[in-house]
């Protein structure tokens, strides 16, 4: 739990970035949290309510925006993801998430390098937390300073783990590897983007144009933690149906209910090219504010409720 | 059934038919993949200690573990007997698995006695114990030396600092997980 000084940083963290986003032309939004149906996603668990579920993303309402025309949007909210529990995970948790039309991948890894700049400067010239550029996280002493690393999952494999990546994912140990070999040594020194995640891994990005194999995922991470993922979404109803269709089958293989969102689905071809990204708000509060984990990063933890 | 849900510093599980406890623990997700239940366990039998990743859907039965209430009878060579106080049924430990605990073992002695199946594999003490002073050197008064504090032996063969003033036929309290004095009992 944050302390009143502790309480103001973080608001202040929320202001700076209101401001970054509405000083280039974004639009805030507040969607519903409580949906009747989700993204089929079978490594999630959503929160029942009543019939409906609380949503474990603001995602596919914030696409609806994009398809009614918006062109810049973002939000700040909670999300809810049940069984998620740990030193970097809370249940109820806040997320940054914001699209921009007609960007792709790479365009937002540029803006998401920026943003995190900014807040780290105003931590240190409003709270003289850390130096300029400079983020201090546990045992990691990170340079903000640009450009920050950008690394292809591929690379990460066969550099750290001397593993080919269609090797691992066809023997099921994909995230194993990532979490064990590979996650622990990225953005030590600086922070790095991980990108081009394998097709199957993304769910809801584009297919590259140069590699079908792979999507235009990334995920940022700083000290050796996950703190964003973004990517150009994908936008053709037909292939994105086909996705949920095999999401829903694995839900069903292990006895879970699902549906499809139609609703998205049928405005999907108007969105047009744009990318997205998730930040994971209470984790980038904790290294700014040089906590040790999210529960001390949080105005109230749920055991403390 | 525990699921790797259930997984959590402490939690006590059965894996090839015998007891492991949770030692560290720690919940990964990477990039909204599959859930990872990273944990360290050591088993509560020999020991040992060793790392396992596990997964949502993996699953572990519950041990079957039983605390009772007995005494300490006596000891012969390395085994150490013990006397359920409800049943009356003797089981022994070996030095081995009393371990530390020795330190603060004394004749008459009731304890908890944890049981896996009908397996004895760990004894639990009373967290204050009171034990005789054996060996103690006097008190100078007037040692200007500035230590507060000396060394004395208690029955069981156990040394520990103490305050000055403790002499030897004394009787202490002794926290027997840190193994620190407490003070001195009056009888």
């Amino acid at each position: 739990m944050l302390t009143p000084q502790g309480l103001r940083q973080r608001s202040d963290l929320l202001q700076a970035i209101r401001s970054f986003f509405l000083e280039r032309d974004y639009i805030e939004v507040d969607t519903p949290l409580r949906l009747p149906v989700l993204i089929p996603e079978s490594n999630l668990v959503p929160f029942a309510s009543e019939d409906w579920f609380l949503h474990t993303s603001p995602e596919l309402c914030m696409k609806r925006l994009l398809a009614r025309g918006c062109n810049r949007i973002f939000q700040i909210c909670h999300c809810f993801r049940k069984e998620e529990q740990g030193r970097l995970h809370h249940s109820e948790f806040t997320m940054l998430e914001w699209y921009h039309k007609s960007w792709n991948y790479f365009d937002l890894m540029q803006q998401c390098e920026e943003l995190i700049r900014a807040l780290a400067r105003r931590c240190s010239t409003a709270f003289g937390l850390a130096q300029v550029d400079t983020l201090q996280w546990r045992d990691c002493t990170v340079a903000l300073t640009p450009p920050w690393e950008r690394l292809t999952v591929q690379d990460a494999f066969r550099r750290l783990a001397g593993k080919e990546v269609g090797e691992v994912l066809r023997a099921g140990n994909f995230e194993e590897i990532l979490v064990t070999q590979i996650e622990p040594h990225l953005g030590r020194q600086r922070p790095v983007f991980l990108y081009d995640y394998p097709a199957e891994l993304g769910s809801l990005a584009r297919r590259s144009s140069q590699d079908p194999t792979v999507a235009e995922r990334f995920e940022l991470y700083i000290a050796g933690v996950e703190i964003a993922n973004g990517f150009s979404e994908l936008v053709d109803p037909v292939e994105q149906r086909e996705r949920f269709v095999k999401e829903l089958d694995k839900l069903q293989s292990v006895g879970k209910q699902g549906a499809l969102p139609e609703k998205f689905l049928a405005e999907l071809h108007l969105i047009g090219e744009a990318a997205g990204i998730a930040l994971g708000i209470d984790r980038l509060c904790m290294m700014l504010m040089s906590c040790p984990d999210v529960r001390s990063a949080v105005p109230i933890f749920f055991e403390d409720l | 059934m525990y699921t790797a849900s259930d997984l959590r510093k402490g939690l006590k599980i059965q894996i090839d038919g015998e007891p492991y406890i949770v030692t560290e623990f720690d919940f990964s997700k990477p990039g909204k993949g599959q859930a990872l239940y990273r944990t360290k366990m050591r088993n509560m039998i020999t020991g040992v200690q060793f790392t396992q990743t596990y997964r949502s859907n993996d699953k572990f039965d519950r041990p079957n573990l039983e605390e009772r209430n007995m005494q300490f009878l006596y000891a012969q060579d390395d085994e150490y007997h013990f006397m359920d106080t409800a049943s009356y049924e003797q089981i022994f430990l070996t030095k081995e698995q009393l371990g530390d605990n020795l330190n603060f073992l004394i004749d008459n002695m009731e304890v908890q006695v944890l049981f896996f199946g009908d397996r004895p594999i760990d004894v639990t003490l009373p967290t204050f114990v009171n034990l005789e002073v054996t060996v103690a050197d006097p008190w100078a008064k007037g040692d200007t030396s500035g230590s507060d504090t000396k060394p004395v032996t208690v029955q069981t063969g156990f040394q520990l600092q103490v305050p000055p003033f403790v002499e030897k036929g004394d009787k202490i309290q002794i926290d027997t997980r840190t193994g620190t004095y407490i003070t001195r009992v009056k009888e």
